[in-house]
């Protein structure tokens, strides 16, 4: 549903300020959204002031600095540090991207970091992402036959195989699928462009049958066609995918049967 | 211990408006517009129907500047939605998903939008001499 104003309790003031230590002569400021399960206010903005002579120069060395040196306390999840995991996906500077993958320097400016946007908060900057997880499933994300398996594998020829180029490189980190305006308003009934994206992505695998099944899953106001080509999706994505794209070739597959 | 319930995560307040999302509400609030102009068109023509002195009102209040201002929106919003439609069309089609063309596209459309609309404007200027 619709609703632009935040619920009273995720309503976010100022926080604390940290400052940088003294010396420091190339500070920037980070203004980080807090929210701790464990205590009784609403969301916070806190800001720490962070020397970037003496840090990396991703917003993830920021992240870990503050963590490190600054504030312990101060939650969110990362692994590979090389845009191949997906769990260090956050709002930087007001759009969706990876904070191991965004240069300090590409933005003006304090630098704004909230979790995911439109999504339960678990802790400070970790989102819950149990429904996109469940929406996943939905789609059956397996490769589904009805012929005997061959005596090798399935094969596949180079061309098919390249029809999935820009579609197995998704890392699921739903930095486009919370980017999406209809996804925020509706996200319990649509599938939002990460999961259209994977569910795309088997309907152009040469080797799965069952196309026809996929797409009457899919046929429904709201899973598929919930979709009205805002393209904030694409415009976020920071692997440079084009789920906008991968949802009109689903839209396109459904007329196509029909005719 | 009571678990507290979780925070929705700011969104709309944050997020950074861009050509992408702010054409997509443009089409949609141009739509709204273009519903309510349709009320000022049904009201003329209720007018045209209604005999002479209801049409003299009609046309003067469409013809006042506030009247003539509301026109203006309504013609800019009618030619809005008109380009950014096609644009949909394209994109329905699977043709121009990609970035670059996304912003191409989008700034073509608002270019098209505001010169159709003067377009009309002067064309209507000229031949009605400004009446």
């Amino acid at each position: 549903m619709v609703e632009f104003a935040l619920p009273k309790n995720s309503r976010v003031s100022d926080g604390k300020t940290w400052p940088a230590p003294a010396g420091a002569r190339n500070v920037r400021r980070f203004r980080i959204y807090r929210w701790n399960p464990d205590d009784e206010a609403n969301p916070r903005l806190d800001t720490y002031e962070v020397d970037l002579d003496a840090c990396g120069p991703m917003v993830l060395d920021a992240l870990i600095k503050i963590k490190n040196e600054i504030d312990p306390t101060l939650t969110f999840r990362r692994s590979c540090r090389e845009g191949v995991c997906g769990s260090c996906a956050m709002n930087i500077d007001g759009t969706n991207s990876l904070a191991c993958t965004k240069f300090i320097d590409e933005i003006k400016g304090d630098v704004k970091i909230y979790p995911l946007p439109h999504m339960p908060v678990v802790k400070d900057l970790v989102p819950d992402l149990n429904q996109a997880y469940a929406q996943y499933a939905v789609i059956e994300p397996w490769l589904k036959t009805t012929t005997p398996a061959p005596a090798r594998e399935r094969r596949q020829s180079p061309e098919d195989r390249a029809r999935l180029d820009g579609l197995w490189e998704c890392i699921l980190c739903f930095c486009c699928t919370t980017s999406c305006p209809s996804y925020w308003w509706n996200g319990e009934r649509y599938l939002g462009p990460a999961i259209l994206l994977q569910a795309y992505r088997w309907l152009a695998d040469s080797r799965d049958e069952a196309a026809g099944e996929r797409l009457d899953a899919l046929e429904d106001p709201f899973r598929l066609y919930r979709c009205h080509t805002i393209l904030n999706c694409t415009r976020t994505c920071p692997k440079g995918l084009n789920p906008a794209k991968a949802i009109a070739e689903i839209k396109k597959l459904m007329i196509a049967r029909r005719v | 211990m009571v678990a507290r319930s979780r925070p929705l995560s700011p969104h709309l307040q944050i997020y950074r408006p861009q050509l992408t999302s702010v054409l997509s509400i443009t089409h949609r609030l141009s739509g709204v517009a273009l519903t309510l102009g349709t009320l000022l068109l049904v009201y003329w023509l209720v007018a045209v129907a209604a005999g002479p002195q209801a049409y003299e009102a009609a046309t003067g209040f469409i013809g006042s500047w506030f009247g003539r201002l509301l026109l203006f929106g309504w013609s800019l919003a009618l030619f809005y939605h008109l380009c950014n439609g096609i644009r949909h069309l394209f994109w329905d089609m699977g043709i121009g998903l990609d970035l670059p063309s996304v912003y191409r596209s989008g700034y073509a459309v608002l270019a098209g939008s505001v010169a159709l609309t003067l377009a009309s404007w002067i064309a209507g200027y000229g031949v009605m001499g400004g009446n």
